[in-house]
């Protein structure tokens, strides 16, 4: 038998295994060449019987982490795209109907294309390691399945678990995997070889769902349950922005009836998917991604076991709890022992809903640790500050760090609104102090902005990112100045929301605006979430385009803060802010165009100001701190698509209109040289 | 006298005592012994993996709990490779466990140990009764409808009467004395009265209120947090309302109706953790530490069961005689607070003319014992007696009181349920 570049075939005296290490790739992809060597294999297979096979991947801890996304880009037309899915169609029919007993080993992340060749084999047996994630996330691409896994997961796990799956992109962990019905068998490691064999001499029958799923094949059930789903998807994502899932629902709902048909219209459908603007965007955003992953995966290998964190408020709470969830030992210190006390409590109430299993919350609970005394300053790898915002208050902790810790300790602060230069004038060494600025919630926002001061060393800047990336959020560097990147560009978004209250306009309407844009949350609530007293006071740091907004004040002034207070811009009820159905004043037209250009002229002003290094980042950081429509592709990549030209037109008319606070920023040109 | 290389105390640290309030407290027995060992070990300048060893004692861990020195050991981070067992001489297992470690690093087997106590006594199980266990097993093994029905004519409603594994505890196995009573026996055969035991108890009460007030505790007792976000910063036990008037008023429990000893003037049941930190001259050498004290010598004694509360009389004479010491020549003491009536009795007998000619092979009484020389700030009566920690705790506490006053040598001792005392005498370092 012919070699294989990334595919090795192995033969026990019954059983063939087939093995998928492909070359020059860390994690194994289903690139076109991939499919097509396994097409061959498949063909030399065709004279030879064995009594069983086994697909499992090369490489250790591994399966398949998806199709090749980076081969997306080189689809250039219709028919090309097209051809390629018949291909994989082709190779996933052809295992799926082999006559002896097939079985995919799976002991890592099984994903995507992955999860799609492990569905056209009989039989799943994955390894019980609880970080292995198994899904069909293809939605997050813009596109769904497109090697025949939207028909296989509905075939084996049931319409309504296996729409949840295909529409929410959502993975699981492998015990879940088994519960909802996709993997057979679920075992130790040492178990996985063993699982295989048995499940090809057993021969038990292929996973199926409930018989109720029979309903299906009926065209008016079809259609009830496909405008449930819509109503669902609805909900989450608008079909101008997304239009994957809608696409997924209306393929299932006109051929389900009917296998051969629903596998070719996938086919076509995902062919569509492929090409539009949406899918390169977010493909584009996932790029981005793994760009910032880089950056905190150094070259030199960094160790980070203990941190310390001062300050037991909600965000040093929330940041210890992701550190000791992600395995690190916290000493969480505050002055005040009640302080400690609600944060072990926080703390708790989190890792019991994130590990669920009482021996692992214990496990967690003992690497977080309320540290009274403040002793665990002492052999942390990195010193964590998130106390108050006060520059007495920050400067004394930092003054005694520096004496007590180690001299290779990481030094940060968390704060969002004292520049780094006012509290490192009390270290001797004020290059060691960094910035490392969670977003809340911290377990949600895989954002941070690593913040350089004037005089912060490269290396601090290199290991706070470095740390970052340990504890699995994405570092974005950026420089000190007024708020930052992210509060920096959402501080006028939200004060331009604030001038449209003042003019009259509903907060609902205003909030819809951006919406439907595709921004995640209205600006309203946004700044009621954030506070309006912090809004307030960034605000008045950040002196954005003249004064604040008079209504602003007003609302600090009557103690009507936001969400914290029950009242702000809205009633909040049980932490939802409670929005009246009124269409009351009148969009003129350019509410969308107010809130997002003073949005984008801030991003072009970082840019011009240095604040980050690149439009690439900008984008990155806009979209995963602020949640910038990622469909877009980025603020800077939208700029792009729309024609700069045109889009500073649109600001001069708004500058025209409304004055100086839409004044371009001198960043509009430079993009354009 | 140590033979071997000298045994130092670098540090120590505890809970505070949590007195149980009838149902299970915010801790298990090894939860104490984390939440009081992490601050004590993240204190120091070395790391928790260079122990040599941790050696725990508990009179009654949980199911869960098997080998709960190795359980508190690894969650505390102290590593794989880092032994950890678990020792019981009933209420003297804190001490064991120091005196185990002693032993090790006398002998040059370790240099650097944790060791302490811990007992969760508001944990401790309600049984089913034997009688019952053997029913479900008939029960289980029952295959046909017939032998099910069988089986169910069996059972009988005293197959529900649950066994209160405290109680069980806190009864003597072989002669069947409850602790209690034991105390009732000695404080017959020295004549002592009601009242002078209810005065011992409001004063324990008083000396631990005011060591509170004082703060003397800060360096001794870590804050420690539950999960529903209380934290507990100091024994629970204490009633400063306490008075001979209130106590007067309390039935004696054990010997009914006619007895002295009452729930007021014994020890109360309570949840806690003490450890310390020993360690040899080599590993102080290498670790940069400070001795604080030395562990000078220890004993264990039998004696009567039924008079249980008398041994730390037969432990603590052996080292005095060892030293040469009179009673005086002890600094300051810490006799366990088991029940007043058992810490007066000790007193009376080391008082005795008959008792020490006796029972100690004595020519004469050796003395009185200065009250104010003894249980300074409380004890088991006020502070509460978790059995497997008590005997650790007042090791610690004797040396932080010698550290106080600038004290050379304290005796810590304390009563066995079982019918055995323990002692151990702790010397500041001189120079």
């Amino acid at each position: 038998m012919a070699r294989f570049r990334h595919w090795q075939i192995r033969h026990s005296p019954s059983l063939c295994t087939l093995s998928i290490d492909v070359s020059g790739k860390k994690q194994n992809v289903l690139s076109v060449e991939v499919i097509s060597e396994l097409d061959r294999i498949l063909d030399g297979m065709d004279n030879d019987r064995p009594a069983g096979l086994i697909i499992r991947s090369g490489k250790p801890d591994s399966f398949v982490s998806g199709a090749d996304i980076g081969e997306f880009g080189k689809i250039t037309g219709r028919e090309q795209a097209l051809d390629i899915a018949r291909r994989a169609h082709r190779v996933m029919d052809r295992i799926e109907s082999m006559p002896m007993p097939t079985v995919a080993l799976i002991d890592g992340h099984c994903l995507g294309g992955g999860l799609e060749l492990a569905l056209a084999c009989d039989y799943r047996v994955c390894c019980d390691t609880p970080s292995i994630r198994l899904g069909l996330p293809e939605v997050k691409v813009g596109i769904h399945p497109g090697f025949g896994g939207s028909v296989r997961l509905i075939e084996t796990v049931g319409v309504t678990a296996g729409m949840d799956l295909l529409l929410s992109g959502r993975t699981l962990a492998p015990l879940a995997a088994k519960k909802t019905g996709f993997i057979d068998l679920c075992v130790p490691p040492r178990q996985m070889d063993r699982a295989a064999r048995h499940l090809i001499g057993q021969k038990p029958p292929r996973a199926r769902p409930s018989r109720l799923n029979a309903v299906f094949s009926v065209r008016p059930a079809r259609s009830l349950m496909a405008r449930i789903l819509r109503k669902k998807v609805s909900a989450k994502a608008r079909q101008n922005h997304y239009p994957a899932p809608y696409a997924l629902i209306d393929l299932w709902e006109k051929s389900a009836g009917n296998r051969d048909a629903m596998l070719a219209a996938e086919q076509v459908s995902v062919t569509d998917l492929i090409l539009t603007a949406t899918s390169r965007n977010l493909v584009r955003v996932f790029f981005l991604q793994e760009e910032l992953k880089k950056t905190g995966r150094p070259a030199t290998r960094e160790e980070f076991r203990r941190v310390h964190i001062i300050g037991a408020g909600l965000m040093g709470t929330d940041i210890a709890s992701w550190c000791a969830l992600r395995g690190l030992t916290v000493t969480l210190h505050d002055r005040s022992p009640a302080a400690l006390a609600k944060a072990y409590q926080r703390a708790y109430g989190f890792f019991r809903d994130r590990l669920k299993q009482p021996r692992q919350v214990e496990r967690a609970m003992d690497r977080f640790q309320a540290d009274v005394a403040g002793t665990g300053a002492r052999y942390a790898d990195v010193v964590i500050e998130a106390a108050f915002e006060n520059a007495e208050v920050k400067t004394g902790v930092f003054a005694e760090m520096e004496k007590i810790a180690r001299p290779d300790a990481v030094l940060a602060t968390n704060t969002s609104s004292i520049p780094l230069e006012t509290i490192s004038t009390v270290l001797r060494r004020p290059g060691r102090l960094v910035g490392l600025h969670f977003f809340n919630p911290v377990a949600k926002m895989q954002l941070v902005e690593i913040v350089r001061g004037e005089k912060t060393y490269a290396k601090s800047v290199a290991r706070a990112a470095a740390f970052a990336g340990k504890i699995n959020r994405l570092p974005v560097q950026v420089q000190s100045g007024p708020g930052f990147l992210v509060n920096r560009v959402l501080m006028p978004y939200a004060l331009e929301a604030m001038e449209l209250l003042g003019e009259g306009v509903a907060p609902t309407l205003i909030d819809r605006a951006a919406t439907g844009f595709g921004m995640p949350m209205g600006p309203v609530t946004l700044a009621d979430t954030v506070g309006l007293d912090i809004c307030h006071h960034v605000g008045e740091t950040l002196g954005a385009g003249g004064p604040l907004p008079a209504i602003l004040k007003s609302k600090v002034d009557a103690g009507e803060l936001g969400r914290k207070t029950g009242k702000g811009f809205y009633t909040w009820k049980k932490g939802k802010p409670v929005k009246e159905k009124t269409d009351s004043g009148q969009d003129r037209g350019d509410l969308e165009d107010r809130l997002i250009f003073r949005y984008l002229n801030e991003c072009m002003e970082c840019l011009h100001l240095g604040i980050v290094d690149s439009p690439s980042r900008l984008d990155a950081a806009m979209v995963f701190g602020t949640g910038f429509a990622p469909f877009t592709g980025g603020p800077t990549h939208y700029i792009r698509e729309q024609g700069v030209e045109a889009m500073l037109d649109r600001l001069h008319g708004l500058h025209h209109r409304y004055g100086e606070r839409f004044r371009p920023s001198k960043g509009w040109l430079e993009s354009l040289g | 006298m140590h033979k071997g290389r000298p045994v130092y105390i670098i540090d120590g640290a505890r809970t505070p005592f949590l007195k149980a309030t009838g149902k299970p407290g915010p801790f298990r027995a090894v939860d104490l012994a984390v939440a009081a060992g992490l601050p004590l070990l993240n204190r120091q300048p070395f790391a928790a993996t260079d122990l040599d060893e941790v050696i725990l004692g508990c009179v009654a861990p949980t199911a869960e709990e098997a080998n709960i020195g190795r359980v508190a050991s690894l969650r505390m981070g102290c590593g794989e490779s880092t032994p950890a067992w678990t020792v019981a001489r009933n209420c003297a297992s804190g001490m064991q466990a120091l005196d185990s470690a002693a032993t090790h690093i006398a002998l040059g087997r370790s240099d650097l140990v944790l060791a302490g106590g811990t007992e969760s006594m508001s944990h401790a199980p309600v049984l089913f009764s034997t009688e019952f266990v053997a029913w479900l097993g008939s029960w289980t093994r029952s295959r046909s409808m017939a032998d099910k029905a069988r089986s169910l004519k069996m059972l009988k409603p005293s197959h529900f009467k649950p066994v209160i594994g405290l109680l069980q505890g806190l009864t003597d196995p072989v002669c069947g004395f409850s602790m209690g009573q034991t105390t009732e026996k000695i404080a017959h055969r020295f004549g002592l009265d009601r009242e002078s035991m209810d005065r011992f108890s409001v004063r324990s009460h008083e000396r631990l209120g005011a060591a509170i007030d004082n703060g003397f505790f800060n360096g001794e007792v870590e804050t420690i947090f539950d999960i529903r976000g209380h934290r507990y910063f100091e024994d629970t036990g204490l009633r400063r309302d306490s008075s001979i008037e209130k106590l007067a008023k309390l039935r004696p429990v054990f010997d009914r109706p006619t007895g002295l000893v009452t729930a007021g003037n014994s020890a109360q049941i309570t949840d806690g953790c003490a450890w310390l930190l020993l360690a040899s001259e080599k590993a102080m050498g290498k670790f940069g530490l400070q001795g604080r004290g030395l562990i000078a010598d220890s004993q264990w004694a039998g004696v009567d069961p039924t008079q249980m509360g008398l041994g730390p009389v037969h432990a603590s004479t052996p080292i005095l005689q060892r030293a040469a010491l009179g009673l005086d020549d002890v600094d300051y003491w810490e006799i366990n607070e088991a029940f007043a009536g058992q810490v007066l009795g000790c007193l009376a007998a080391w008082g005795s003319r008959e008792y020490c000619r006796d029972e100690l092979g004595l020519e004469d009484a050796l003395g009185e014992l200065d009250p104010d020389r003894l249980n300074l700030h409380g004890g088991g009566i006020s502070i509460g007696h978790p059995v497997g920690a008590s005997g650790a705790r007042i090791v610690l506490h004797a040396l932080r009181v010698l550290e106080h006053h600038q004290w050379n040598r304290a005796m810590a001792t304390l009563c066995i349920g079982g019918g055995q005392g323990g002692a151990m005498l702790v010397q500041r370092p001189s120079g």
